[in-house]
């Protein structure tokens, strides 16, 4: 099984100096594209290599980038980004990217940069990651002294750019466009779309944002072509994806895998199946912001189609579980005090219904809750839907409970009932 | 007023994007490395070095919330209450916590040595519960280890 | 014209907006918050959702932000739909819980948009049991009331202040729901247009604190259009009245003058109206008491006027029908303009230009989409406020070009200042000091006037060889020059600004050769000229006599009495020159509103109503007529001050004044007798106006306490008041519907309390009032006769010993009326005399000694400001200020070395 994103990435996380990683065939990628590829070259290869973003949403990411313009008369400058914010609970996937292996990040940047002619590129990365920040910025150095970045790179006439900024905390930094309005010194509250960051982003200029692992698959698909990325796959869905699993499974963790491996397969033969006394009431398949699956879905193929058939989306691809000792209430309950918190104000579904919704499954858990509530939980799930809100928090908020409110209704029912939390 | 020191990290930072003000966030980390957190004096001071308002500086540093414009301990304790640390349990770690430091979500321990916050997913989701002590993680953290983890900072 | 289908209906409407501005302009009743017509879409409030459908086969549709979708062609959208009634509905619902509920003691209630909005969606029934959270509210100095438990968080105010007024003091602080609006930490605002805050903010966060000393429900108040006195620009202004105070003024939308803001000297300045120092009665000295009735008064005046020699002093700050009935009362020749003899000269040659210039005399509003800008000699934010506030945004113009070209509509707010960052197109100031404005100008430059007319007329002469050539130039003046030059001829839409403040004949000149330089080239070509007062322009157009001759007469005792309308000789002319004057005359009549150093020496003083009491018309800096009504029936003997002196011509038996009873026979009189004023009657319906044969209520129909407000004085209701003046009736009888652009008292619709209500008077969104905007442009355009102005001044050199001292204004502090106002005085800087280090060192002060002078034998004492901006060689004298003197300037000083330390704080002399 090939595990192109993670081969050189050891337990330790000890990443490769660009020496090693140049002997383990790293930065061939930045020599062949800037030898043998036009920019649109590039672009139509992860296009046709259908790359999905990973940072959740799971576009296609040479088609992202053919939305920016080119030519020597477009805005100046370009930028590229890379998403490292990974701040949506349960997911931890870009920090093993990050720490065990930055100069794959950098090529991938690199690649990426050049396919859409940036020429200023940004890690940004969140706060906590104190290791990958380390590990990152002695990356960048030791590329820059390699001549993989800045002026004229390689000799090809080519110049990047690459700074590592680090955040100071908000989730919402992970949306792209707050992210850039990050960038940029201010509050990250979300633009509107349109215009799309392709066309006015960082300080108003052309700029794509892409999450680290789309990134880290880009300097494989150069190197070994689409066919070779598909063929990685298990489904129709393109390459392989780091799965991860937490909760009470015997062990926790992430793996690289082929696209489209099943829920089953993960929590039973990589997580090492339920803890012992505990059984499997559902998960959330891509962190917070997902629909719970449950048991009726378990061999379901973890890809972006399949999962969006059982309701549910394939979001970060690190899974949480939920067992028949945990309280689905208090689960949602958590997961909503985190929606709440971290909403950006912006916009009024948002900043007023999340900490509704919060408040009342606070209620419901301490048992005081009402009937009533019930309705207004199913009636905040329709209204803080897509399309609705600024920005994807809210409706991302509201997939968990939405589903907790058809899988688990019951549960709610019974605390409603039973005037108090039947798992305290 | 900012030291040297600090005026000279910030004038790199200046020097990385095309307007000032775009260095804000960076200004605020650079005088919070250095002081431990942003009062209003060093806001005001940092917010005319960037030739802005305070209160256009101020409007970022309060939305982020790991800009402290209260004073906090020596040391920061970051406890994650997200999902997965609260499925494998965070709740008992916080109560250890504030029992054996007897202060509760942002307060700061009389010594000055600890301020104790919670904090949103710390991404290491797979060794729940975690938390981290200034900038070092700890991972499946139990009450137990609590006490030798809090013995290594002064 | 694009074809829209709401709820299945087509409508033409203009291509370019976005759905919500169409659905308001079709008249449909859409709620939203964050969305404003100056300002744009955010789409943060998410109260004006609507359906849209692919086509007609769709049913399901999918819910959008109208603000926020631009009109297409055959798009279809519901209005109706339920489940975007019930979104909408629901947006109310969230901004409630935690919303405090306190309309009863909120200042807002009444004229709430938040209010309309709840009633519009058909909220009313709470569903959220919890807490609602609550903040501790600011500190925001005179003007501005701060509460923000109301805040809905729709971003209007930090949008408003922010971006669109260049403020820096305002911010939205934290995130969440806690987000929180206002300062970093107590204190005064200082934005000169915080006030519009108090309209802009949608519901009771930032309300107006004057008014809240004496609080009214709009409901409640007495209403009537005004213009607001306190400058030139001649901002449109709706004043209301309870119990005989003026309470309130706000904005009074005029699609082609202020636009829908006004400064907070305009806002702010009208408590002049209810001073202490107000003159209530007549007063004849001779008598005791003084305070007599107002016939005995006539009496008196008739008894000693019957055989004097009488002149007539006009006045800047008064009608042209005052001015007027002065001029037909003494006669023309006996009639002299109460300006300062720099003031006259200045405000002729203004008007001069204005008529003559090939270039285009634009419109205020219109300065908001001028692409390249030079203003000369103006500080504008504190001479002209609002022109400043359209400058600034002029300077978006160019930038956003480049929006147009990605595709992105202008009104996609965030988006548009996102591409456009800190990019301003060009804008070049030539000033005194520094300005406000200078933070978004191209270039600056501080100097003297002589050097700013040297720069002006260098810039007119690269684009015109007509215009005469400047010798020994600087280099640097040269650069800058250049410099202007080609942004000017580069524009499409190039505006000059200039006027009568740097006090220099030849900075206005020079600002007209640059105009019609630049028209000759370009049609495009706008100009701009500010003048001192509010009616400086139309007293220009009346014509008089410089006020010197008016002294030289009573000196020569040509005269032996004269006629002071509504003015303080001793803010116009030397004190020893007035002094001398008035105790020379033997008859002194003053009319004004308040107690001052002039009416203190007059033999008889009248009370004059101010602009809450009495109709008139003035003509603003454009030449644009405007008509301003009585807000409420005469308190007490105050009257019109036209309507005193009509009462005097018909006591003393003057032929021209005997068949004048009203208003509208003066403004007939004054079109007949003068060409320039013909068109006047148009400004404003006659009194006979009627709709439906009725006139236009100043109250509102739900006007409450009518039949017991007076109970105290008789318990049987009195007749309500007649106005002879005016088509409307001071009472809450009459039209209901909408009047006439001119005549609107307060804007109001059904459902929409709030000024927001405004849309409903438009043609269209942000355009021109329906039935044209109001007032009527006197100068004729363009200009036939224009010659370019030959004499370049030299430069100037500083002397030995002197300081030459130039102008400076406040905003608030330098206008007579608005300073007696509590809240403008509190804002007002101590009497000083600015100058810059070097000369400061030169005469061993510094900031705070005091600086001893003498111009013309007067002599002043004013502590230092220090100020490098300022010229070496010059000294900036705040006119106006109350504690600095009149002097006619730009004048010479001449510096008394005092080497003595003072043992008491010199006494500042007034
Ligand atoms: C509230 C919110 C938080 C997000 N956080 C992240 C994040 O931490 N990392 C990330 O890569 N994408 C995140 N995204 C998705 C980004 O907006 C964006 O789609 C992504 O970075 C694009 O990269 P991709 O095309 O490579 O997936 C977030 C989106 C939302 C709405
Ligand atoms: S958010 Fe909003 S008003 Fe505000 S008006 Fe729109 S979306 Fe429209
Ligand atoms: S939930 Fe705690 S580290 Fe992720």
């Amino acid at each position: 099984m090939e595990k192109p994103l993670t081969q050189h990435i050891t337990p330790d996380r000890k990443p490769l100096s660009l020496k090693e990683y140049e002997q383990v065939g790293g930065y061939r990628a930045v020599h062949k594209i800037l030898k043998e590829l036009t920019p649109e070259g590039v672009t139509n290869l992860v296009k046709d290599s259908n790359l999905r973003g990973r940072g959740g949403a799971g576009f296609n990411t040479g088609l992202k980038w053919s939305f920016v313009p080119m030519g020597p008369e477009v805005p100046r400058p370009k930028y590229l980004v890379a998403n490292a914010d990974e701040m949506e609970p349960g997911t931890f996937k870009d920090r093993i990217l990050l720490e065990g292996n930055p100069h794959q990040l950098i090529e991938g940047m690199i690649v990426a940069s050049y396919a859409i002619q940036a020429d200023i590129s940004y890690v940004f990365l969140r706060w906590a990651y104190k290791k990958a920040a380390q590990e990152i910025t002695k990356a960048i150095n030791e590329a820059y002294a390699a001549g993989y970045l800045g002026q004229n790179i390689l000799g090809s006439g080519y110049s990047l750019e690459m700074h590592l900024h680090t955040g100071v905390g908000r989730y919402m930094c992970g949306e792209e466009t707050a992210l850039l309005n990050a960038l940029e010194g201010k509050r990250a509250t979300p633009r509107a779309k349109p215009p799309f960051p392709q066309v006015s982003g960082l300080f108003g200029k052309p700029t794509i944002v892409n999450n680290v692992e789309t990134l880290c698959c880009l300097p494989h698909i150069v190197n070994n072509g689409a066919a070779w990325f598909k063929g990685l796959s298990r489904t129709g869905d393109a390459g392989t994806k780091i799965y991860g699993v937490s909760g009470k499974v015997n062990k926790p963790g992430a793996w690289e895998l082929p696209m489209g491996v099943t829920v089953r397969e993960l929590i039973e033969e990589y997580a090492g199946g339920m803890k012992n006394g505990y059984r499997f009431k559902g998960a959330l398949p891509g962190g917070a912001s997902t629909d719970f699956l449950v048991e009726e879905h378990l061999d379901t193929p973890m890809d972006y189609p399949s999962i969006a058939a059982v309701g549910s989306r394939m979001g970060t691809g690190t899974m949480i579980i939920l067992d028949d000792h945990t309280c689905p209430v208090g689960f949602v309950h958590n997961l909503q005090h985190f929606f709440a918190q971290e909403s950006c104000g912006f916009c009024t579904p948002c900043r007023e219904g999340l900490p509704w919704v919060e408040k009342i499954l606070l209620s419901l858990d301490r048992g005081e809750g009402k009937p009533e509530d019930i309705q207004l939980l199913n009636f905040h799930t329709k209204a803080l839907g897509p399309g609705n809100t600024f920005c994807a928090l809210a409706p991302g908020a509201m997939e968990p409970l939405q589903s907790a409110l058809k899988y688990f209704g019951e549960d709610f029912e019974r605390h409603i009932n039973e005037k108090q939390c039947p798992w305290k | 007023m900012l030291t040297a020191e600090e005026v000279s990290q910030i004038e790199h930072e200046i020097s990385l994007v095309p307007v000032r003000k775009a260095a804000g966030i960076e200004a605020l980390k650079i005088v919070q490395q250095h002081r431990g957190w942003v009062s209003d004096e060093s806001l005001k001071d940092t917010a005319a070095f960037l030739g802005v308002s305070a209160e256009e500086l101020d409007s970022v540093a309060t939305f982020y919330n790991l800009i402290f414009r209260q004073p906090v301990g020596r040391h920061v304790i970051l406890l994650c209450d997200s999902i997965s640390c609260w499925v494998m349990g965070y709740e008992k770690i916080r109560e250890h916590l504030m029992q054996k430091l007897g202060i509760k979500y942002g307060q700061t321990t009389p010594d000055g040595r600890f301020t104790l916050l919670p904090n949103v997913c710390l991404g290491t989701c797979d060794c729940a519960p975690a938390l981290m002590v200034g900038p070092d993680l700890y991972q499946n953290v139990t009450p137990e280890e609590l006490d030798e983890i809090l013995s290594r900072y002064n | 014209m694009a074809t829209i289908y709401i709820d299945n209906v087509p409508y033409e409407v203009k291509p370019g907006k976005n759905l919500l501005e169409a659905c308001l302009t079709l008249g449909i009743n859409l709620p939203y918050f964050c969305w404003h017509p100056a300002m744009g879409s955010v789409g943060a409030c998410r109260q004006c959702a609507v359906k849209v459908f692919k086509d007609e086969d769709d049913t399901k549709g999918r819910l959008i932000m109208s603000c926020m979708e631009p009109v297409r062609d055959n798009i279809r959208l519901s209005v109706d739909e339920p489940e975007a009634k019930e979104f909408r509905e629901h947006v109310i619902e969230w901004l409630m819980t935690n919303h405090p509920h306190d309309c009863a003691v909120c200042d807002e209630g009444g004229s709430c948009h938040l209010q309309d909005m709840t009633v519009m969606t058909g909220h009313n029934y709470r569903r959220y049991e919890y807490k609602k959270r609550t903040y501790q509210n600011q500190y925001l100095g005179p003007f501005l009331n701060h509460e923000m438990n109301r805040c809905i968080q729709c971003y209007r105010c930090v949008r408003f202040y922010k971006d669109y007024a260049g403020g820096h003091d305002l911010d939205v602080f934290a995130a969440h729901n806690h987000v929180y609006f206002g300062r970093h930490e107590n204190g005064v605002l200082e934005n000169e247009f915080s006030g519009n805050l108090a309209e802009v903010c949608p519901t009771g966060v930032f309300t107006d604190k004057t008014l809240k000393q004496h609080y009214t429900r709009k409901w409640d108040l007495t209403m009537a259009p005004s213009v607001c006195q306190h400058c030139s620009l001649g901002c449109n202004i709706s004043a209301g009245e309870r119990y005989g105070s003026l309470r309130q003024i706000t904005s009074r939308y005029n699609g082609e003058v202020n636009g829908y803001f006004i400064c907070d000297r305009g806002r702010f300045g009208y408590e002049f109206v209810n001073s202490p120092a107000r003159i209530r009665k007549a007063l004849v000295r001779t008598h005791l008491p003084e305070a007599v009735t107002k016939d005995v008064a006539l009496q008196e005046i008739w008894g000693e006027l019957r055989q004097a020699r009488i002149i007539g002093i006009g006045s800047p700050r008064a009608s042209l029908e005052s001015n007027f009935a002065l001029k037909a009362l003494v006669g023309e020749e006996n009639f002299h303009v109460g300006e300062s003899e720099n003031d006259h000269d200045l405000v002729d040659l203004s008007l001069k230009i204005l008529q003559d210039t090939p270039a285009r005399v634009i419109s205020m509003r219109e300065a908001e989409s001028a692409d390249a800008v030079f203003i000369l000699g103006e500080d504008l934010t504190n001479t002209a406020p609002m022109l400043a506030l359209f400058v600034r945004q002029s300077v978006r113009q160019k930038p956003l070009e480049q929006v147009v070209q990605a595709s992105i509509p202008l009104w996609q707010d965030a988006a548009a200042r996102e591409l456009v960052q800190d990019q301003t197109g060009p804008l070049f100031i030539a000033s005194i000091a520094a300005t406000k404005l200078d933070e978004v100008a191209t270039a600056i430059c501080h100097a003297s006037p002589d050097a700013i007319a040297r720069l002006g007329f260098s810039v007119a002469s690269l684009i015109s060889q007509q215009s005469p050539a400047v010798l020994h130039l600087l280099e640097e003046e040269q650069a800058m020059a250049h410099q202007i030059s080609q942004a000017l001829l580069a524009a499409k839409k190039p505006l000059i600004i200039s006027g009568c403040s740097s006090g220099s004949e030849a900075v206005l000149k020079a600002a007209a050769n640059i105009a019609a330089a630049l028209a000759e080239k370009n049609g495009g070509t706008g100009i701009m000229l500010t003048v001192p007062e509010c009616n400086s322009l139309g007293l220009a157009m009346l014509g008089g006599h410089k006020l010197e001759s008016a002294f030289e007469a009573i000196q020569n005792n040509y005269a032996d009495a004269v006629i002071i309308l509504e003015n303080n000789l001793y803010r116009v002319a030397d004190k020893s020159v007035v002094e001398n004057f008035l105790a020379k005359a033997k008859q002194v009549i003053v009319l004004d509103h308040l107690h001052q150093a002039t009416t203190d020496k007059a033999t008889i003083v009248l009370p004059a109503g101010t602009f809450a009491e009495a109709d008139g018309t003035l003509v603003n800096n454009e030449g644009r007529a405007q008509r301003f009504y009585q807000v409420y029936p005469n308190p007490e003997d105050i009257q019109e001050s036209w309507r005193w002196l009509i009462q005097i011509g018909k006591a003393l038996r003057n032929p021209s004044l005997t068949n004048w009873e009203n208003l509208d026979d003066i403004t007939a009189a004054l079109a007949e007798a003068d060409q320039q004023f013909k068109g006047l009657e148009a400004v404003a319906p006659p009194a006979g106006f009627r709709i439906a044969g009725q006139k236009i209520p100043r109250e509102s129909h739900r006007y409450s306490g009518r039949t017991a407000m007076l109970a105290n004085h008789n318990v049987s209701e009195p007749k309500p008041p007649e106005d002879p003046d005016a088509p409307l009736s001071f009472t809450m009888e009459g039209y209901r519907g909408q009047p006439p652009s001119s005549i609107i008292p307060f804007f109001w619709s059904p459902g929409w309390n709030s000024m927001q209500s405004v849309h409903k008077y438009q043609e269209e969104v942000g355009g021109h009032l329906r039935h044209g905007d109001p007032g009527v442009r006197l100068i004729n355009q363009p200009g036939a006769s224009f010659h370019y102005y030959a004499e370049v001044p030299e430069d100037f050199k500083p002397l030995h010993h002197h300081l030459f001292l130039v102008p400076l204004y406040h905003i608030f502090g330098s206008e007579e009326l608005s300073i007696i106002s509590p809240g403008i005085a509190e804002r007002a800087p101590d009497p000083y005399v600015a100058i810059c280090t070097e000369d400061a060192r030169a005469f061993q002060l510094e900031a705070g000694k005091v600086l001893e002078f003498a111009v013309n034998k007067q002599i002043f004492r004013l502590p230092v400001k220090i100020n490098d901006d300022i010229t070496k060689g010059t000294a900036g004298l705040p006119l106006g200020l109350p504690g600095v003197p009149y002097e006619e300037i730009p004048a010479w000083a001449q510096i008394f070395k005092q080497e003595t330390t003072w043992k008491h704080q010199p006494q500042i002399i007034s």
